[in-house]
């Protein structure tokens, strides 16, 4: 298999392979962080996850628009507003979304999967009435084309450099939200005793809402980083919400060094396999090692020790 | 078994309610074409059925039905394909003799494992055989490690998008994203005419009722008893030295039996088997099906079945947009307004007021548990 390259080039497609698998690791992350937040923090299983990242897509293609036609001029830096829209739009839906059903589900988890299950399928005929049934691309601003030569073989794509730069940034911000702010030391002490956390004065509704509201927000700009390395389509959400459940529940839930950890161990192990193998059967190969790791290991990777 | 205790009259009467519906008034109102459309709603209602078993009484949720649905449909989708492909019938091909779409993907021979399904009892056996061994290694490995709940309902998911991408993946094993098409005759009786799609949907009726016995047969027994009990209280149950797993696994395992009759049913019914009814998306408008009727009632999960799939198919031919839309509306209202689906508002809403009007006039007539008004 290897006989035909030399020894260069195979280091150049290993280093090429491990950067596509870092790209797809930025991905997973991303896509990972928010429902890391709402599954691995409440519990709460939200189909529609998916649904709540192609808004931000959808939102970043607005965006784009927009400066293209009224402030070409600042066009560079659009995706930076961009983000901000795409956090705040669904967030806001995830807000509406945890006070109209969310709520009255909290006692009843596998009809909470239902109720969104259907709640994505509204959002993608949404989309497709909304903005047609074809997939949508954003143009990327010029210092995002092309690519940075490292040596004569190894090439790295500048938007993908910024997708990871962005899920590192990202995950430190979920972080010190997590551990740092007011609210994250509510929300873990929900997840610890939550009628303890309710005695001590925490308005856990409240918390409950914010902490839906973020973790859609956080989706949302994970869709909006997407539109960066590929187009939106109305259904493209549905394509990740096995992927991403699969990453947060194999990380352990509940842990978000786990489920980097996870997104990490998937995306490389995919990637490698894709070189070697077709497309299709590296996916199969890897969701089936998943699967199997998590029927030996339930708890999943890094699991946290709680009094249930 | 006494009679009395596997039935009571008021499911006598939502049985025969159920069986003068599908053999008398369902043939007698409906032309050829719309009766084998619900030909193909009964082999979900198969589906259904199971999933009342395993999720209403037993509290598992599997959203990878579509995975046993498909295994069983493909079974005998490969039992015809096989029989269709006779060197004579293939005799343009560059491998005569072989299922037309793997000779498209430059397969010289039949891989080995398609052999046993030249014959068709294997094929048959398979049938059931092979979604419940699948059903019992998944089943093993998840309830003796206590793995319950949305872990299972997640990693069931998964399994069935893993089946959809070998499926769509390895096409010259599987016939790929088409799925295994143009199957004609089942032991040289053609299965394509009107009058055998006809037999094959009261063939169809017949085998639906033997499963609902089997059903009602599990839910009066022992066994259906302590499988609601470890739904409402899986501790107490095993505390009380039941061993949890294991009826967890046999209950999950006879879901698995029913989706696959129910899948070959369909290759039957409809001529084709295809990863479309096997992925995300069909299992859990499976779920959806069983939800309706009435997750706790297995007559209510057949009517689920025939109602929303009737509602599909109606409002897709006049409004296709508007069924993405319906279907989830459906999916929200349900879980928000109706848990326990039309079963659960016959009995609570309806019943009692038919009671109520019934018994001023003769004191002892009751109405059919699960049976809601169409």
């Amino acid at each position: 298999m290897f006989a035909d390259y030399s020894m260069s080039e195979l280091g150049a497609i290993f280093a090429m392979q491990g950067f596509a698998g870092l790209i797809l690791f930025s991905v997973f992350v991303l896509m990972a962080l928010g429902l890391a937040i709402i599954f691995g923090q409440m519990g709460v299983i939200n189909m529609a996850h998916g649904e709540f990242m192609i808004l931000g897509a959808y939102v970043t293609y607005l965006t784009s628009n927009v400066f293209a036609d009224y402030m070409p001029a600042l066009f560079g830096t659009y995706f930076f507003v961009a983000m901000l829209l795409a956090f705040l739009a669904s967030g806001a839906l995830g807000l509406l979304v945890e006070w109209s059903l969310i709520r009255h589900l909290y006692k009843r988890p596998l009809d909470t999967l239902l109720a969104t299950w259907g709640l994505s399928l509204i959002l993608q005929q949404t989309y497709r009435s909304v903005f047609g049934a074809r997939e949508v691309g954003v143009s990327i601003p010029d210092w995002m084309m092309g690519s940075l030569p490292l040596t004569d073989l190894i090439e790295i794509p500048i938007n993908g450099i910024f997708v990871m730069v962005l899920a590192v940034s990202i995950s430190a911000a979920v972080y010190v939200m997590m551990f740092r702010s007011t609210w994250g030391k509510q929300v873990r002490a929900i997840n610890q005793n939550r009628v303890m956390a309710g005695a001590v004065g925490i308005n856990t509704e409240w918390t409950d809402r914010l902490t839906f509201g973020i973790g859609c927000g956080v989706a949302g700009v994970a869709g909006s980083a997407f539109t960066m390395i590929g187009s939106t389509g109305p259904t493209a959400g549905q394509l990740y919400i096995v992927d991403t459940f699969l990453v947060v529940v194999f990380g352990g839930a509940g842990s978000l060094l786990g489920t980097i950890a996870s997104a990490f161990s998937i995306s490389q192990a995919q990637s490698i396999m894709e070189f070697f193998l077709s497309g299709s059967m590296a996916k199969v190969l890897t969701l089936l090692v998943v699967v199997g790791i998590l029927m030996i290991r339930p708890q999943g990777l890094f699991s946290l020790k709680l009094r249930k | 078994m006494q009679s009395s205790a596997f039935m009571s009259r008021k499911e006598i009467i939502g049985f025969a309610i159920l069986a003068a519906l599908i053999f008398l008034v369902l043939p007698a109102v409906l032309d050829n074409f719309r009766l084998n459309l619900f030909g193909k709603y009964l082999t979900y209602a198969f589906v259904a059925v199971g999933l009342a078993l395993c999720w209403g009484a037993g509290g598992i949720l599997s959203l990878g039905q579509g995975v046993f649905f498909g295994l069983g449909g493909y079974c005998m989708a490969m039992f015809l394909k096989l029989e269709a492909s006779t060197p004579e019938n293939t005799a343009i091909q560059s491998t005569p003799g072989i299922p037309d779409f793997m000779d498209w993907n430059q397969l010289t021979e039949l891989p080995w494992w398609w052999e046993p399904f030249y014959s068709l009892p294997l094929a048959l056996l398979a049938v059931v055989a092979v979604p419940v061994m699948f059903a019992f290694v998944i089943g093993v490995a998840m309830f003796t490690r206590r793995v319950g709940g949305v872990y299972f309902a997640i990693i069931t998911q998964a399994f069935a998008a893993i089946m959809t991408i070998l499926i769509i993946g390895q096409q010259g094993y599987t016939g790929g994203v088409n799925g295994i098409t143009d199957l004609r005759t089942l032991m040289g009786w053609d299965i394509r005419t009107d009058e055998a799609k006809t037999i094959l949907y009261f063939v169809n009726g017949a085998l639906l009722f033997a499963v609902l016995l089997i059903a009602q047969y599990v839910r009066k027994s022992k066994l259906g008893r302590l499988l609601i009990a470890m739904r409402d209280q899986e501790d107490r149950v095993r505390f009380s030295g039941y061993n949890v797993a294991n009826f967890k696994i046999f209950i999950f395992c006879l879901g698995a039996a029913f989706a696959g009759i129910g899948g070959a049913m369909f290759t039957l019914q409809v001529g084709f088997m295809s990863p479309t009814l096997v992925g995300i998306v069909p299992s859990i408008e499976m779920v959806i099906f069983c939800a309706v009727g009435g997750r706790l009632s297995i007559l209510g999960a057949v009517y689920g079945a025939l109602l929303v799939n009737w509602a599909k198919t109606s409002l897709s031919e006049s409004f296709p947009e508007l069924w993405l839309l319906g279907l989830g509306g459906l999916f929200i209202a349900v879980v928000m307004f109706f848990p326990n689906g039309l079963a659960g508002v016959w009995s609570e809403k309806i019943e009692p007021r038919l009671l109520a009007l019934f018994s001023k006039k003769k004191p002892d007539t009751s109405a059919p548990d699960g049976a809601p008004a169409e």
